[in-house]
């Protein structure tokens, strides 16, 4: 079954203070699909009189928002959830549209988790308590958490609505206002979205900026009406961010790049059964999302000795996968998001070779027929070389697999720590001891075992090194987005007697 | 012969130009890993905090260009030419509302070079 390209308006406004609003200057910029490189719609080029409006709309309705109950908050969270749900499909297209994901991720990943991290926050503040301890007998340290008041949050382009659905749950559950500005690759699914829930929320609760990072995503990173900023997205931006936040000695959390290792020690292949099959393909994970993810799993680590039968099979598993119209539900590998990834990709994979690697399978672009021949298409590809190679060390964020050998554990671990990185890792073993120990040495906020490319709620997601800081996803976010009001009670009715 | 680590394109000068005239003084800043990495960020001078663990690679049409130092460690032996692409994208670098991003092409220094440069 094949879907097509959705309609859209000719364009779109930025949403303040619960309407969608013309951006003050009167400019917009065309958003184009990469899957046939033709226009999808006008968005605005959002200056910072614009994020001025938006900051203005959230401060103005953070007070009675922060005092809303966690009974109102979970049901409009909720309420979010089954609007999202009730449209599934229309999302997934106009997510595949924008970005050149293929709709079989879409309907049964993007989407669905995005609606569950809705469910997830609505759930957590109905269970969750403060804190009371009686420190005498008559002294009583309550802990109550406030929001922050106005938080501002800069999301990618690569998994549009699901980063926004990280992002925006936990801090309005926290009872905080927003402003948000998507990527302006991928404006589409956030417009959609608060198309859909437009009156769920009370007026300047949430507020989403469409426009380019030096002229927008600045002046909102670095606004002093804003108390908190949650970016995803590349090391030096994030520096800056936090250069900015400095000024207002406002809190940030940061979730950065990665190059991340998939560890595969030989007991994998002590029998051809389901859990061999399922390691394969996780090795073969490398081309989800067209590699576009912060925990792409790039860095292939082998052991020796079942090094040349386990590639076999790894690239012929590669070579099976479909690359092809995005919009039809057998596609496995769609178009990369933008025709600048599309050269940095193949630059990359030019130096790969220029340093000796050797390239198993794919290795320059992919050509498709028809009104697909303009979209931006990338074969997966296997580079076969050294941990020292810059393919090795820099984040590609393409279906690019730098794959090498390592004799035991001890050589392993140095390997998969050999990065600047600590953002996701794999590890797949039958040894017990191996499931256990192997991850406590590799240092990275998210090792998955025996599996990859989980990303539930309820299970903490967040860096180490210069991946970033801040545990998204998970019950502890709400702290990123709180402080801790202490009230300490005196039930003693003597005075202290110094006076 | 002096030895350079780092080159740009016609096109890419065409558009720093056009840069220096709206921004004034601007640096190049070689980005990490994510969505908009592994690529050259052009901001206006003084607005990035640089100090000693970012690398001077050289300047291109009098503008800096820089590197954090653990990454150049992985990036020496290489050479860089800066060139501009149709494209966008969402960091904050200045040429982005252009409809265009800077990229780098890579090749590996010639043994001459790299003795020269990594001496």
């Amino acid at each position: 079954m094949a879907y097509s390209k959705p309609k859209f308006k000719d364009k779109y406004g930025n949403f303040i203070n619960g309407k969608f609003v013309a951006p003050v200057g009167g400019q917009y910029f065309d958003n184009t699909s990469p899957i046939d490189n033709t226009l999808i719609a006008k968005y605005p080029r959002s200056q910072k009189e614009d994020v001025d409006n938006a900051v203005a709309a959230a401060n103005a309705a953070k007070d009675a928002w922060g005092n809303t109950s966690v009974t109102e908050r979970a049901a409009m969270l909720n309420k979010v959830a089954d609007l999202i749900e009730a449209n599934l499909e229309e999302f997934a297209l106009v997510e595949t549209c924008d970005n050149g994901k293929p709709i079989r991720e879409t309907l049964n990943a993007d989407i669905p988790l995005a609606i569950d991290h809705w469910r997830y926050f609505a759930a957590v503040i109905r269970a969750e308590e403060g804190s009371a301890t009686e420190l005498d007998a008559n002294t009583l340290s309550m802990n109550i958490k406030e929001p922050l008041g106005v938080i501002a949050q800069i999301i990618p382009w690569n998994f549009p609505l699901l980063m926004l659905s990280w992002k925006m749950p936990p801090a309005l559950a926290a009872g905080n206002c927003v402003v948000l500005k998507p990527a302006e690759q991928t404006p589409s699914t956030a417009t959609l979205l608060l198309e859909k829930i437009a009156d769920v929320f009370p007026p300047g609760v949430i507020n989403i900026i469409h426009g380019f990072g030096p002229e927008a995503g600045k002046p909102l990173a670095s606004h002093s009406g804003v108390d908190k900023v949650a970016f995803t997205g590349e090391t030096t931006t994030g520096q800056l961010i936090m250069q900015y936040a400095s000024k207002n000695l406002n809190p940030v959390t940061m979730e950065l790049g990665g190059k991340s290792p998939n560890i595969f020690f030989n007991s994998v292949m002590d029998e051809d059964d389901a859990f061999l099959d399922k390691a394969i393909e996780g090795a073969v994970l490398f081309a989800f999302n067209q590699g576009e993810v912060c925990t792409c799993p790039s860095r292939l680590l082998v052991q020796e000795d079942i090094y040349d039968a386990f590639m076999e099979r790894v690239v012929a598993r590669t070579k099976a996968a479909i690359q092809a119209n995005p919009y039809d539900v057998n596609t496995m590998v769609g178009a990369q998001a933008s025709n600048d990834q599309y050269e940095k990709i193949l630059s990359y994979i030019k130096i790969g070779k220029e340093e000796g690697a050797k390239v198993l399978t794919g290795g320059e672009a992919c050509k498709l027929e028809g009104e697909l021949a303009n979209g931006f298409y990338i074969q997966p590809t296997i580079l076969e070389g050294h941990n020292k190679m810059r393919v090795f060390q820099e984040e590609i964020f393409g279906p690019v697999l730098s794959v090498t050998k390592f004799k035991d554990e001890a050589e392993a671990i140095a390997i998969a720590n050999d990065t600047l990185y600590g953002l996701g890792a794999g590890v797949w073993t039958r040894d017990a001891h191996q499931l256990y120990q192997i991850p406590r040495a590799i240092k990275a906020g998210r090792v998955w075992v025996n599996c990859y490319h989980a990303y539930p709620a309820h299970a903490p997601f967040g860096g180490y090194k210069k991946s970033g800081f801040g545990r998204e996803n998970h019950l502890m976010m709400m702290n990123h987005y709180r402080q801790t009001k202490n009230m300490l009670i005196s039930y003693d009715k003597n005075k202290l007697g110094f006076f | 012969m002096e030895f350079k680590r780092i080159a740009i394109t016609e096109k890419a000068i065409k558009v720093l130009n056009k840069l220096k005239e709206k921004y004034g003084e601007l640096i190049f800043h070689q980005s990490g890993g994510c969505c908009d990495g592994s690529a050259p960020m052009v901001f206006e001078e003084g607005d990035m905090y640089l100090d000693d663990s970012d690398i001077l690679l050289g300047q291109l049409e009098g503008v800096n260009y820089y590197m954090n130092q653990d990454q150049f460690e992985y990036w020496k032996h290489t050479h860089l030419t800066v060139d501009i692409t149709e494209g966008r994208g969402s960091s904050f670098s200045l040429e982005i509302p252009l409809g265009v991003r800077f990229i780098i092409h890579s090749r590996l220094l010639t043994d001459e070079e790299n003795v020269e440069l990594n001496k």
